[in-house]
């Protein structure tokens, strides 16, 4: 007779490792499986951790979880071929611990996440990929994977496998995923010398920047830039929805390297040495894109619940939060005796519909909509923006009066008034 | 680094370990391809160029380089002709800082 667990989690990145490391810390028995050679070896992010959702899991992280730098500085960056506006927000408010937000590297920080599951209980397995869910019926009752020969059995499964979720997927959980629900990223990493880094973003010690970009580098697609400041490297790339990397025919790569040669960006990396070319897909189809979450022993945390706020780049949060609620609903059931029936473990999507994470979920649930259909937003206007910028900034001997005109006519005659009107009321519904 | 640097030359920079033999993606219908697939987007979009074009328009796939973003599937969505599946256990991209 196969060994039988309380739990089984599948994936050990943010949303796994939450729900592993809650339940084994409850004392229920967990088996966790990851498909890379270590937890972080499979996993691709920015990457920004929000301090808040960890500290719910683990208060004490920072004493020894492998952070980069605490970010004092965002930059919001519109850009035009040759320029970018764009506004800074610096606070020393940021510099005081215990900070809010910290560039990580995944690889590093899901092991260390990893760790910290195995210590409370959790035995974890890598290299080896889960299969399929075992079936009774509609209720799934165990895992195959392709290492451990025959099956695994338990009360409930966790699928915090990602954003491709081929389990849930094959299960016929969710349907396959729309090239309008997921944007594609791709970033390098970049190593160079801690000072280098220090002097070009004016920041010292272990303070750190975030550069989020939109404009003219997405060559009209629906998407943002970013660079972010490691401690001895910079992180830079690129996303864009993929029905409209599919549309124009853009190569990913190519749109990262001509990202990099903006002339505002190539300054901040020039001399680095670049260890590192990935690629990821992030579900940012919002709330609608959500599939059924839970079923018959069976709950879905994270990427794989498409669980991303792409209008605050947040994620990993979403992530951990769900895996953490997703293992507090197991951990009550098994209090009360009861099993992870449908009809129990709704309390995960009650619990969730009562926390930030639906509530921002839903508040965005009409952006990628309108955004979608609605390019303007992101190619016309930030070249209108940074003609402005121009036109007002250049001391030529035109008067300021005749200048304002110019800026007036330039937005009336690329969106019309009608136009600008709309945009305007378009803007304020996405985000009321 | 030359500014426009070849999908290959940073690919290099990657840590694999190849399944050999063992491919984890494969076209279902080349045919379909090489004579019902305008687009071909695939050739385009994968961000590790794991996918060319032939001169006679068939589709050439390796992916000892994937990076395992699932891209060429989604994006299938026209034909579903792709047939995509993790890599064995431990096999596959292993990033060093993802």
């Amino acid at each position: 007779m196969a060994e039988k667990f309380d739990a089984i989690v599948v994936g050990a990145g943010p949303s796994g490792n939450a729900a592993a490391y809650t339940l084994a810390k409850s004392g229920l028995k967990v088996l966790q499986l990851e498909r890379g050679e270590y937890p972080g070896s499979k996993n691709v992010q920015g990457a920004i951790l929000y301090a808040d959702a960890l500290e719910r899991i683990i208060p004490d992280f920072r004493e020894d979880a492998p952070l980069e730098r605490h970010i004092i500085e965002q930059r919001m960056w519109v850009l035009d071929d040759a320029s970018f506006i764009g506004s800074h927000y610096r606070s020393d408010d940021f510099n005081k611990p215990p900070h809010n937000r910290y560039t990580i590297i995944r690889a590093q920080f899901d092991k260390w996440f990893s760790q910290k599951a195995q210590e409370a209980g959790v035995l974890l397995i890598c290299e080896t990929t889960v299969t399929d869910l075992i079936m009774d019926g509609t209720q799934v009752i165990g895992v195959r994977t392709d290492r451990l020969g025959g099956s695994i059995y338990a009360d409930v499964v966790i699928l915090a496998d990602g954003v491709n979720s081929m389990l849930a997927r094959k299960a016929g959980f969710r349907p396959e995923l729309n090239p309008g629900d997921v944007a594609l990223a791709v970033k390098e990493i970049h190593f160079m010398p801690e000072e280098t880094i220090a002097s070009r973003f004016n920041v010292s010690g272990d303070a750190g920047v975030v550069i989020e970009m939109i404009g003219k580098i997405t060559k009209g697609m629906m998407g943002t830039g970013f660079l972010y400041t490691n401690k001895e490297s910079l992180t830079i790339g690129v996303g864009c929805m993929l029905s409209d990397f599919k549309k124009q025919k853009i190569s990913p790569n190519r749109l990262l390297e001509e990202m990099k040669s903006h002339p505002s960006i190539r300054p901040l990396i020039e001399g680095g040495e670049m260890k590192e070319y990935a690629a990821h897909l992030i579900p940012e189809g919002g709330y609608k894109a959500i599939p059924r979450i839970y079923g018959e022993g069976w709950l879905i945390a994270g990427d794989s619940g498409m669980f991303v706020n792409a209008v605050h780049r947040e994620g990993s949060n979403l992530a951990m939060t769900t895996g953490r609620i997703a293992a507090e609903t197991v951990i009550e059931l098994a209090a009360q005796g009861k099993a992870c029936s449908t009809k129990n473990l709704a309390a995960y999507r009650a619990k969730l519909d009562q926390s930030f994470v639906m509530k921002d979920m839903k508040k965005y649930q009409n952006l990628p909509d309108i955004l979608h259909r609605n390019p303007q937003f992101l190619t016309t206007y930030p070249e209108l923006l940074n003609q402005a910028a121009h036109i007002m900034l250049k001391v030529d001997g035109v008067d300021k009066k005749s200048k304002e005109k110019q800026i007036r006519s330039n937005f009336a005659h690329r969106r019309s008034l009608f136009g600008l009107v709309g945009d305007a009321y378009k803007m304020w519904r996405a985000f009321e | 680094m030359s500014t426009a640097a070849k999908v290959e030359e940073k690919l290099f920079q990657n840590r694999y370990k190849v399944d050999a033999g063992r491919p984890h993606i494969s076209i279902k219908n080349p045919d379909l391809c090489a004579h019902d697939c305008d687009a071909q987007q695939c050739a385009v979009c994968c961000p590790a160029g794991c996918y060319t074009t032939e001169g006679n328009g068939r589709i050439v796939l390796i992916t000892d380089g994937c990076l395992e973003c699932g891209t060429c599937r989604v994006i299938c969505d026209d034909h579903r002709n792709v047939e995509w599946e993790y890599p064995r256990g431990g096999y596959g991209i292993l990033f060093k800082f993802g």
